[in-house]
């Protein structure tokens, strides 16, 4: 079981926060494609999930609206810290448990990941 | 005289008529009527009295019956000087009901019964055919004199011909003229002037001839009455020259029934009347005319007596005398005279008849076929009416020619006439009585026309055909006189007896007072006794007023009547106050003829359905014109609609846009923001550090980039590109582009396939910007080919018209059809950015700039890989940014 599973298309934004995180100690894995994202989940079965709005071939809120409606009720109830590069949060990314925009801070990162994996 | 010279002199004099009726015709329609309405063309026309019969036959009957003929000339010279304000009251009548013929007249008068019209109408056929038959004959006759030596002419074949073509000359210049408007009042500008016009020359021609007989043939007056004393005489003619009371009696009054019955007078007399003031004027002018038309008859009879041959036809002295002296011009002006009188009768009894006959016998036959004269219906009735006078017009002037052949022009010309003058005379009693007694009625009047129509019939008519022969019918008087006395006594007493003993209804009792009063008539004359007709006519004002308003108006009418409820009588002051009102809704003609027919009463005459039929003609203008302007403000509607959608769309996109721009700045820019906050931790190795400082470069190169495209695109969007135009090889442009982008993903061997002759093509365009769109293409395919041994293909075309056709085709898997359209979309990036590497600008881009050079890039399906065509004209449109 990994800590963080982050779904991110964009391969400079995956390598920053996959540095970021590392170094408090996470084990973050990468995938870069809605497409097989939810395999990806279902293989890593990750504490938290981070995901990216915007992917080439399904998007960030079809690859949430499949993980919550997944038959594994455990699976279903990842926690998920969605990233948008949307100047606004649409109502799709409310079913995530927190939403995060492009650019952020650092800090911040740190500080929900570390709130959300408790 | 050559027949030859003729036949031209005749087509002239008709084509001048043509002319002249024409003329006449476009001033009216221009309304320039004043001197057309002249008092003396009305007069002048009058003369159409004076047809081919009198023309020709006075002297005719001159020769044989000495001065008998004069009877024809008074009776109507009494009617004239004695009656004129009768004819003013004539006249005065049928304006107010707008009469289109004596048929029109009576049967307004008998309570607008079209039966008794259809039977005026067929006395009026029957009457008119041997006379027009009559009128061929002498134009034949005419013909024949100066045609003694055909020449080739086919002789009397030739001639019989002649009275074909003036029928049929005659009923195309009818039909013309005769046919052009249906005005109510059936005034025909262009005939009147063109018979008034013949009136001239028939006067000028016979007064020539008269001055010749006197002062050439004769010595002058006196020897002229000598002659004529002389002639009297004579033992062959002196029975002849007796005067016979009775005869003259009858002659007298009959012609002078001829002049108001007969269709053709009427025609001029009453309907082509402008006003009754005319009549001062002809009043005295129209005796004058037959005065100076008569003068000469007897000298003229007297002069061909004796010099003529005894077997030639004293009918054609006129003609025959000059002739024989020699003075073929003066000749020739009387032969146009005659022809003059054949075709003004001819053309004016037709159009008189053809009114009736359609008025009366083909519209009505026709609305009872069609049961109701429903508005819709009305313009066919106009089309109707016009045909049907045209086909009558024909029909009568055809049956006058199939009489002429038939009877083979034996008879003498008087004796034809005066069988149409006896004829329409048995419509004088129930015309004069309707018009003088307000006592007579439809039943007496039915009585006395068709009594007197049969005896005439029986005793006239048939013998003057040649069946049953002549008949005895009152001792010791001639047979006509005796027919004429005993059809008209006949006809007179049925008249009065049944109208005395009949009881008439209330419709043609109102009419009768009108008539006779000649007052503003109670032009909706409708005395209706039974009161349960005021429901459907409230009914009727109710859906035209609405309910309330219908009811208040016919309670307070009953309530003005002293009734109580709200059904008034139907008494003439409420019909006529109820049309009133209802003409200000629905127009007048519309209101006389609902409230006829829900009142149930008087069957419509013509004119008012002409005018129901020019209200609904209006009314439907009217309401065209209104669909009309609501079509253009829907039109107008749905434009604002679609500039609205349009507008919002745009706002859309816009909105779109800015998201897209939004999230293409944010990525890169969040990248740099994450990387130079780990930069500035201070523990990091040197690798990291320098890895971390080559992607904040990348993505601010990104940046750069995709700040450059938006400014590039905005720039060609608005047309304000600036082009730098030079004369370009082709060829050069594709190796340069080619070179370029094989920077792009250099791993990949691209294998790309050129026809090098084909591409040095000289074109008029920008380079650089060609060479920004091949290199866009090109480097596209190296970015997304996915085939296993990539291969691009560059194909150069020249079209027909100059310019150029680059396709460029990789071998992978091309894009599915749904997304081409999609592709030169802005931000249409359609695979992974990371591999694209742009903002998904570029060929939106592209497309901007080949519409700036004046062409186009497209993407080419079915072509395996991806394909895209890019078309250059051979030099860019003036106007398309260039300096």
């Amino acid at each position: 079981m990994q800590d963080i599973l982050m779904i991110e298309d964009e391969v400079n934004i995956a390598e920053a926060v996959r540095f970021i995180l590392s170094r408090e100690g996470w084990q973050v894995a990468l995938h870069a494609d809605g497409a097989g994202a939810l395999e990806a989940i279902r293989h890593h079965r990750p504490r938290l999930l981070i995901l990216d709005l915007m992917l080439p071939n399904r998007s960030g809120t079809e690859v949430l609206a499949d993980l919550r409606a997944d038959p594994d009720a455990e699976l279903a109830a990842t926690p998920v810290l969605m990233l948008t590069a949307r100047g606004q949060v649409d109502d799709a990314a409310a079913q995530a448990d927190h939403v995060l925009s492009k650019p952020f801070d650092n800090a911040d990162l740190r500080a929900i990941v570390r709130g959300m994996l408790g | 005289m050559p027949f030859e010279t003729l036949v031209l002199a005749c087509l002239a004099y008709v084509a001048l008529m043509f002319a002249v009726a024409y003329a006449a015709d476009r001033a009216a329609a221009r309304g320039r009527v004043r001197c057309l309405d002249h008092p003396l063309v009305y007069t002048l026309s009058l003369s159409v009295y004076c047809s081919a019969w009198t023309f020709y036959g006075a002297v005719g009957y001159a020769s044989r019956s000495g001065l008998e003929f004069l009877t024809i000339y008074l009776g109507p010279t009494i009617v004239f000087c004695g009656a004129w304000w009768g004819l003013r009251r004539l006249v005065r009548v049928a304006r107010m009901h707008h009469v289109t013929s004596v048929a029109d007249l009576v049967s307004a008068r008998f309570g607008k019964s079209n039966r008794l019209a259809a039977l005026v109408t067929l006395i009026a056929v029957i009457a008119a055919t041997p006379y027009v038959a009559l009128q061929l004959q002498s134009v034949r006759l005419s013909f024949e004199v100066f045609a003694t030596d055909p020449r080739g002419m086919g002789g009397s074949d030739a001639l019989g011909g002649t009275a074909l073509w003036v029928a049929a000359g005659l009923a195309v210049f009818t039909i013309l003229f005769g046919t052009r408007n249906l005005a109510a009042d059936e005034r025909h500008h262009g005939v009147v002037t063109a018979i008034a016009l013949e009136a001239v020359v028939k006067l000028a021609a016979f007064i020539a001839l008269g001055v010749f007989v006197i002062w050439g043939l004769a010595d002058g007056p006196s020897d002229m009455l000598d002659r004529i004393s002389r002639a009297s005489l004579d033992p062959r003619v002196a029975e002849g020259w007796l005067l016979r009371p009775d005869r003259w009696t009858a002659l007298i009054v009959i012609s002078g029934a001829a002049i108001l019955t007969l269709p053709r007078m009427f025609q001029v007399l009453v309907v082509e009347a402008a006003d009754e003031e005319r009549l001062h004027v002809a009043g005295w002018a129209f005796p004058a005319y037959l005065f100076a038309m008569s003068l000469f008859v007897l000298p003229i009879a007297v002069m061909g007596r004796e010099l003529m041959p005894a077997d030639a036809n004293p009918d054609l002295y006129v003609l025959t005398l000059p002739a024989a002296a020699g003075q073929d011009m003066l000749a020739l002006l009387v032969f146009l005279g005659g022809f003059s009188a054949a075709t003004s009768m001819v053309v004016v009894c037709a159009i008189a008849v053809a009114t009736m006959v359609s008025n009366h016998w083909l519209v009505p036959a026709w609305l009872a076929l069609r049961r109701i004269p429903a508005s819709e219906e009305m313009d066919d009735l106009r089309g109707f009416v016009l045909n049907a006078r045209r086909l009558a017009i024909l029909a009568v002037v055809a049956a006058g020619w199939v009489y002429h052949q038939a009877s083979g022009g034996a008879a003498a010309l008087a004796a034809m006439g005066l069988v149409a003058f006896s004829g329409m005379a048995q419509v004088l009693p129930a015309m004069v009585g309707g018009l003088l007694w307000r006592g007579a009625n439809r039943k007496g009047a039915y009585a006395g026309i068709g009594a007197g129509f049969v005896l005439w019939m029986g005793l006239v008519f048939l013998p003057s055909v040649g069946v049953g022969g002549d008949m005895t019918v009152l001792p010791g008087m001639d047979p006509w006189t005796a027919a004429v006395a005993l059809s008209l006594s006949v006809n007179t007493l049925a008249f009065v007896g049944v109208s005395i003993f009949g009881f008439p209804d209330p419709v043609e009792r109102f009419q009768g007072l009108s008539f006779v009063s000649a007052i503003e008539p109670l032009r909706h004359s409708r005395a209706r006794s039974a009161d349960d007709r005021a429901e459907p006519l409230l009914a009727m004002a109710r859906r035209i007023w609405g309910p309330d308003a219908a009811l208040r108006f016919f309670q307070a009418e009953a309530r003005a009547q002293g009734k109580s409820g709200y059904l008034p009588d139907l008494t003439p002051d409420f019909l006529t106050g109820l049309e009133r009102r209802l003409a200000g809704s629905i127009g007048a003609a519309t209101a006389h003829a609902m409230i006829d027919r829900v009142a149930g009463g008087v069957a419509l005459t013509v004119s008012d359905l002409l005018q129901v039929a020019d209200e609904a003609q209006r009314a439907k203008e009217e309401t065209q014109r209104l669909e009309a302007a609501r079509a253009e403000l829907a039109r107008t509607a749905r434009q604002l609609h679609q500039a609205n959608d349009k507008l919002t769309a745009l706002s859309v996109q816009k909105d779109a846009f800015l998201g897209q721009i939004s999230h293409e700045l944010r990525t890169p820019m969040t990248s740099v923001r994450a990387f130079s906050e780990i930069l500035m931790d201070a523990d990091l190795q040197d690798a990291d550090r320098q890895r971390f400082a080559g992607i904040i470069h990348q993505e601010a190169g990104r940046l750069t980039r995709l700040l450059d495209d938006l400014l590039d695109l905005s720039v060609l969007e608005s047309g304000r590109a600036q082009l730098t135009i030079s004369v370009v090889n082709l060829h050069d442009v594709i190796t340069r582009a080619v070179t370029a982008a094989s920077a792009t993903r250099p791993e990949r061997g691209f294998l790309i396939d050129r026809d090098l002759p084909s591409e040095h093509l000289g074109l008029i365009t920008d380079a650089d910007r060609l060479l920004q769109v091949l290199i866009n293409v090109i480097s596209n395919a190296r970015k997304y080919c996915d085939a296993d041994h990539p291969v691009m293909t560059i194909r150069v075309k020249r079209p027909q018209g100059g310019g150029a056709v680059i396709d460029v085709i990789d071998n992978g898997s091309g894009i599915d059809s749904g997304r081409q359209s999609l592709i030169f979309e802005k931000f249409a990036r359609l695979n992974d950015p990371a591999r694209a590497g742009g903002a998904g600008l570029g060929l939106a881009i592209c497309r901007e700039i080949m519409l700036n050079l004046g062409g186009d890039i497209a993407y080419l399906p079915g072509q395996g890989g991806a394909a895209f065509r890019i078309v250059l004209p051979q030099r860019p449109p003036v106007g398309s940014g260039s300096d």
